[in-house]
């Protein structure tokens, strides 16, 4: 009975075996159904989905002008203070003054990419880009300043 | 040079009774994260088992004292990982009910079929995990090719392969990507040709049976007594499912079983994961075509305020009842917040089932266990 119980796991034992094996056989021979994708050397056709949260931006256009207005929505929203937006008075030429961002500051090594700034910003002047490859030598390269220099807020954005 | 004697003497030592206390992790690969287990030995068989936490304490609910009811639901996400988008939902289900906030029924289809998509997912990659820590190596790739599909359906519309946050109090942070549905179709149907793979490769295999069957039983009762919830109590033959019972969302539209197993050992915790997908896969199909036309976000105040009180909401995840907590002062930000995390409790449970088993039986007992420690932690 013990000997009748132990052949019969040994014969279970194998052709469960392979089983298996036949299945890994099956992908060994068949290469164009393994997923694989070869990293680093892939990186000219890699292509993250649009929507990949991986930092935020600020979007200018070809003169160079934004559509911040330095309401600090997005501060408020950053639940880990990544963003600081330092603001600054500018002077119109009929003498008016007029708020506006001297820089918007953006810290990267705090960010969690949760989305709630860009959510909170009423002009649409930041959003998300599907960049992932941020490591860097030094640490303070992680933080950015967003607006680009010389840059100006887009007309008729209040 | 020892002689035998010596070596005697040397083990006399060790304890009262011959007893070898050994330190597993906290960086162990087989424990998956930093959980730290004295385990008291007696020669091969396991005396006691005593779990060490803190390792990986980040004070979320202290840190969600500081946070706004819209920023607070993030960083749930990092509990339990596996299933963040549902810890999200299980945030947002208690600022919906505290502020009686509308949610329309597009944002309600959504969520379900995002919830059971992460369900799916975690038990993949516990399917996986749990193979390789029994020794098999090849089962953890073809887990992770599904798992695969889902992350990619995640990133094309949450942004975020797992840490979504893609709900926000009042329903989803943005509309559904156009090829959503498309993808998720070819996902059903990847998944139910190669289902039987792990049928082939785990299930069936001679091996992994006996390592798994008889080993770590828990009864009912304990189960109960211990607070363990999901697949754990339900392999035990404990009915628990929060989907069944305290329906949320569109769960009482949808038909599912509720998969329940008596024999509770490991492989019955296996069975009911296994079988659990098939559920999921089963609610999706039900919802995929039906997902309503409108708005994807109620209208919610600007600054959001719970009334002054107590809030409790709880939904399934992937590891069982993950319950919220708050005390409201009537400000912006809670009071007083607690988790419910599923994986403590069925942590808890780990002494009882592997005492008195072999050192080897501890690894098939604690991976269907299936734990994520910062969901422990916290």
């Amino acid at each position: 009975m013990f000997l009748k119980e132990y052949i019969s796991d040994v014969v279970n034992g194998v052709s469960s075996l392979l089983k298996g094996m036949r299945k890994t056989g099956y992908y060994f021979v068949h290469p164009k159904e393994i997923i694989t994708e070869q990293y680093p050397d892939n990186r000219a056709t890699l292509l993250l989905s649009e929507r990949f949260k991986g930092e935020v931006v600020m979007p200018h256009d070809a003169q160079n002008e934004h559509a911040c207005t330095g309401c600090t929505a997005c501060e408020l929203a950053c639940p880990n203070g990544t963003i600081k937006v330092v603001t600054k008075f500018e002077v119109s030429p009929e003498g008016k003054k007029k708020k506006a961002i001297d820089t918007l500051v953006y810290r990267l090594e705090l960010c969690t990419m949760c989305n709630l700034c860009i959510v909170a910003c009423p002009s649409d002047a930041i959003k998300m880009a599907p960049n992932f490859e941020h490591s860097v030598f030094d640490r303070t390269k992680l933080t950015k300043v967003l607006n680009h220099p010389g840059s100006k807020i887009r007309e008729g954005i209040e | 040079m020892y002689n035998q004697t010596e070596i005697l003497k040397d083990t006399s030592e060790l304890g009262a009774d011959g007893e070898l206390v050994i330190n597993m992790g906290p960086q162990h690969p087989a424990t998956h994260g930093v959980l730290h287990l004295v385990v008291t030995l007696n020669g091969e068989t396991i005396k006691k088992i005593e779990p060490h936490l803190g390792y990986i304490h980040r004070s979320i609910e202290k840190m969600c004292e500081s946070l706004t009811y819209r920023q607070f639901i993030y960083v749930t996400s990092r509990m339990d990982y596996l299933s963040s988008h549902i810890n999200n939902l299980g945030c947002a289900l208690l600022v919906e009910k505290g502020m009686a906030i509308e949610v329309p029924d597009r944002a309600k289809y959504i969520r379900v079929i995002l919830s059971e998509l992460t369900r799916i997912a975690s038990h993949e990659l516990w399917l996986g995990a749990m193979a390789m820590d029994l020794g098999a190596f090849t089962p953890f790739f073809y887990a992770f090719r599904e798992r695969e599909m889902i992350t990619d359906i995640m990133e094309d519309t949450c942004g975020a392969r797992l840490t979504m946050n893609y709900i926000v109090p009042g329903g989803l942070m943005y509309d559904l990507h156009p090829d959503f549905q498309k993808k998720v179709k070819a996902f059903i149907t990847q998944f139910k040709s190669k289902v039987t793979e792990y049928e082939d490769l785990v299930t069936n295999n001679i091996i992994f049976q006996s390592r798994t069957k008889g080993v770590g039983i828990l009864s009912a009762e304990d189960a109960i007594s211990y607070g363990c919830t999901g697949p754990v109590a339900r392999a035990s033959g404990v009915s628990c499912d929060i989907r069944k019972i305290y329906p949320y969302e569109v769960y009482d539209k949808v038909e599912f079983d509720e998969v329940i197993e008596t024999a509770g050992d490991s492989f019955a915790r296996y069975i009911v994961r296994v079988k659990e997908m098939n559920q999921s896969i089963r609610i999706i199909e039900q919802l995929i075509d039906n997902i309503p036309e409108g708005d994807f976000v109620g209208k919610t105040k600007n600054v959001l305020k719970l009334p002054k009180g107590e809030f409790y909401s709880r939904v399934e995840t992937a590891r069982g009842e993950f319950g919220v907590y708050v005390v409201s002062e009537g400000g912006t930000t809670p009071h007083r917040i607690k988790f419910r995390s599923p994986g403590f409790s069925n942590l808890s449970v780990l002494n009882h089932i592997a005492a008195g088993s072999k050192i080897g039986d501890l690894m098939a007992s604690m991976g269907t266990l299936d734990l994520v420690i910062p969901d422990i932690d916290r």
